[in-house]
């Protein structure tokens, strides 16, 4: 079966101030039709640039090498008339700030028959028709008279469902949520989150969601991509990920998520230090300097993302778990490690 | 008894909504008779979420704006209606730490001169005394003087804004620090960096923090005792364990259903099972219990009468007319197993599927609508 998605040696540039910052460096990773990849990595990991790339958003002074290729179509280096065939009936995103996605001086509606009528050639009342019925498909309470309203008479987790209403529209084959809950509160979040996996299911998308949270992607993902400093790090089943972590970074980060578990007052294990200035580049593994289990050859060369086990794959030199130590460790002595 | 640090009783702020022309449309209820109080060296953590107003309530304990009415004190010296220095002097002992911490320093200004400010401010020592003050708060903060010292904030990364923040905060030895969403815009690893701090910290110093947050994993991990807002009202406050362990309103239940577990077996309750709809304006918010508009338990006495707060265990206190007993727990735990309860994206049953498989467990045991956690919203899918 081949993939809906196959990203090969991705590079991503950035030209500032005289430096040249590779904010993406040689990711890969494909994905199936119907299926969640989540990519999760703090800020300055990547994970948001290389999405774009695969939005073709990317701003001018972006220089982009390898490959994209969607379906049949190679999206690196497509020129900007046919990108729009791909951007909304292709591709669609969901961006982390719904006010600043929608026009505020616009109403709902009408906000949502424009892009239908712009992948559609459909009579401006069917159209309207077909925006009432994303509306209701988003759950949007009472989608006739919010199609009146304007955005600011609408909740954060409302325009939330009102983007993703818009991102619907062209009918696309991948849907990218990137950090589409992050600026709603908890409660709504879990119900965006809830709304997306269903939708996802009912229409067949594949979906990419970026985020912080491995606690989200624990939750709704079938994939995991965990980025670092530009690259991949590890990657492999949301199953196997959280059974079986080998990277270390990729500890560190289910580590430092407080948990209901933990007494009060329980430290945290948090490694020190903070990710490597991408201009400056680095040598060896970019985590090296933060890792408990640098070794010397950390510091040479830099671990490629390989297939170590079947589908699973990581970046490091010394992983966890292989040594013969206890499994079960890995996960239990969290949150109270000195 | 002694006096506890702090002490807020029926705390009330209210903002008045103008249209233009200066008409006044409405009163917001920002915060709605809130008491709660604070020991030396405890950690109260208050969870809420936007509009809940635990941000207007930690403002409103600091005098900035001071409260409509209610009583504030500090060490047994009440802060309402204290002016100008006399203020400032009675609200020595009591910092804060902001969300955004660049938006909370002068950018103009370096780092030192940030640290040593409040020490300026009220006259204390001289200024190379000051200056080394200042240093050891830095290296007390984790950032070594040496390199930070002459920085200005745009020379720093978020972690670090916020630990210059924090040596601020600690420059006139506080007894409280008030922590209004200190650790949400960092990112993970720095976040358990940081908090690791304000532990230690807490630790050594025996500072009492008011922990504010809309996480309340987060809240759990740093906390003693814990209180949930809602639209303006406490709802439940408790110790941490308890009430993670036995929430008691139902407002509480969708907050825990809500936390992403960072574990694909978890078991999950959707979401909205526990809670529907959206959070009500707080310039008009509903009658009786501000939370029945969403509450799946919610009969008609809610409308009627505003629950009380009532201490149903042990300082774990609650105001519901119908808390959640241990009974719900159990059947609400049975339906998620039924819903096969682990990672969605495995399991092929759809939403409303779902639904339908675990109304029986619910709708047999239960007789009275409303009376379960999920009764309600189950049968609506």
């Amino acid at each position: 079966m081949s993939a809906l998605l196959t990203v090969r040696e991705l590079r991503i540039d950035f030209l500032a101030a005289a430096r040249v910052v590779r904010a993406v460096d040689g990711l890969s990773y494909e994905l199936q039709a119907g299926r969640t990849l989540a990519v999760v990595g703090e800020s300055g990991s990547g994970k948001t640039v290389s999405a774009r790339a695969v939005m073709g958003l990317l701003p001018s002074s972006a220089r982009v090498s390898g490959s994209i290729r969607f379906e049949d179509t190679e999206l690196v280096g497509l020129p900007e008339e046919r990108w729009r065939r791909y951007r909304g009936a292709g591709i669609a995103m969901v961006f982390q700030d719904p006010a600043r996605s929608l026009n505020p001086t616009l109403r709902i509606g009408p906000q949502i028959t424009e892009v239908i009528r712009l992948h559609e050639r459909l009579p401006r009342a069917e159209a309207a028709q077909r925006a009432i019925e994303l509306m209701e498909m988003v759950r949007l309470p009472a989608a006739r008279e919010r199609f009146q309203q304007y955005p600011h008479q609408l909740s954060g987790g409302m325009r939330q469902r009102v983007m993703i209403a818009i991102a619907l529209a062209g009918r696309p084959r991948l849907l990218i949520a990137d950090e589409a809950t992050t600026a709603l509160d908890v409660t709504t979040q879990a119900q965006i989150m809830e709304l997306l996996r269903d939708l996802q299911r009912e229409l067949g998308m594949a979906m990419i969601m970026i985020s912080h949270d491995l606690g989200l992607a624990a939750g709704f993902s079938d994939e995991v991509l965990v980025m670092y400093a530009g690259r991949g790090v590890e990657r492999a089943s949301t199953q196997t990920l959280f059974s079986r972590l080998r990277m270390p970074y990729t500890r560190a980060l289910l580590e430092a998520i407080p948990r209901l578990e933990n007494p009060p007052h329980a430290r945290l294990a948090a490694v020190p230090g903070q990710p490597p200035d991408l201009a400056a580049g680095f040598r060896g593994c970019p985590f090296a300097a933060r890792c408990p289990r640098a070794q010397g050859d950390c510091w040479e060369n830099t671990p490629e993302l390989i297939e170590h086990e079947p589908g699973h794959r990581w970046a490091c030199w010394h992983p966890l778990g292989l040594e013969g130590s206890a499994e079960p460790e890995l996960l239990a002595g969290r949150g109270q490690r000195a | 008894m002694s006096e506890p640090l702090l002490q807020v009783s029926d705390l009330v702020q209210e903002f008045a909504v103008r249209a233009r022309g200066g008409t006044r449309v409405g009163v917001v209820h920002a915060v709605s008779g809130v008491s709660f109080q604070l020991e030396a060296g405890e950690t109260l953590g208050l969870v809420g979420e936007t509009g809940s107003g635990k941000s207007t309530l930690a403002r409103a304990v600091m005098q900035a704006p001071p409260p409509r009415a209610g009583s504030v004190r500090l060490r047994g010296i009440e802060l309402v209606g204290l002016k100008h220095r006399r203020l400032l002097q009675a609200r020595r002992q009591m910092q804060m730490i902001f969300q955004d911490p660049f938006g909370s320093l002068d950018p103009k200004w370096r780092v030192a001169r940030i640290v040593e400010e409040p020490l300026v401010a009220f006259g204390i020592d001289t200024r190379q005394g000051r200056r080394r003050r200042a240093a050891t708060l830095l290296e007390r903060v984790g950032l070594d003087p040496g390199r930070f010292a002459d920085r200005r904030p745009r020379e720093l990364s978020g972690g670090q804004a916020q630990r210059v923040a924090i040596a601020r905060a600690l420059a006139l030895d506080p007894a409280l620090i008030i922590c209004d969403e200190a650790v949400a815009s960092l990112d993970v690893l720095i976040r358990a960096q940081v908090l690791n701090l304000l532990e230690e910290l807490r630790a050594e110093l025996g500072l009492a923090y008011l922990f504010i947050s809309h996480d309340l994993a987060l809240v759990k991990q740093v906390s003693d005792r814990v209180a949930v807002m809602y639209l303006g009202k406490l709802v439940e406050i408790g110790p941490a364990e308890k009430l993670y362990r036995r929430p008691l309103h139902p407002y509480t239940v969708a907050l825990l259903a809500s936390i992403p577990k960072p574990d694909p077996t978890a078991r999950r309750v959707p979401v909205a099972r526990t809670i529907r709809g959206e959070q009500p304006s707080p310039i008009d918010p509903p009658s009786g219990c501000r939370f029945r508009t969403r509450c799946p338990r919610a009969q008609e006495v809610c409308a009627l009468r505003e629950p009380p707060l009532r201490e149903l265990d042990s300082a774990h206190v609650v105001a519901c007319h119908f808390p959640v007993e241990d009974r719900d727990r159990e059947l609400e735990a049975t339906a998620a197993d039924e819903l096969g309860g682990r990672a969605p994206a495995a399991s092929a049953s759809g939403a409303g599927e779902s639904a339908a498989g675990g109304a029986p467990v619910l709708g047999n045991s239960v007789g009275g609508r409303g009376k379960a956690v999920a009764g309600g919203e189950l049968r609506r899918g």
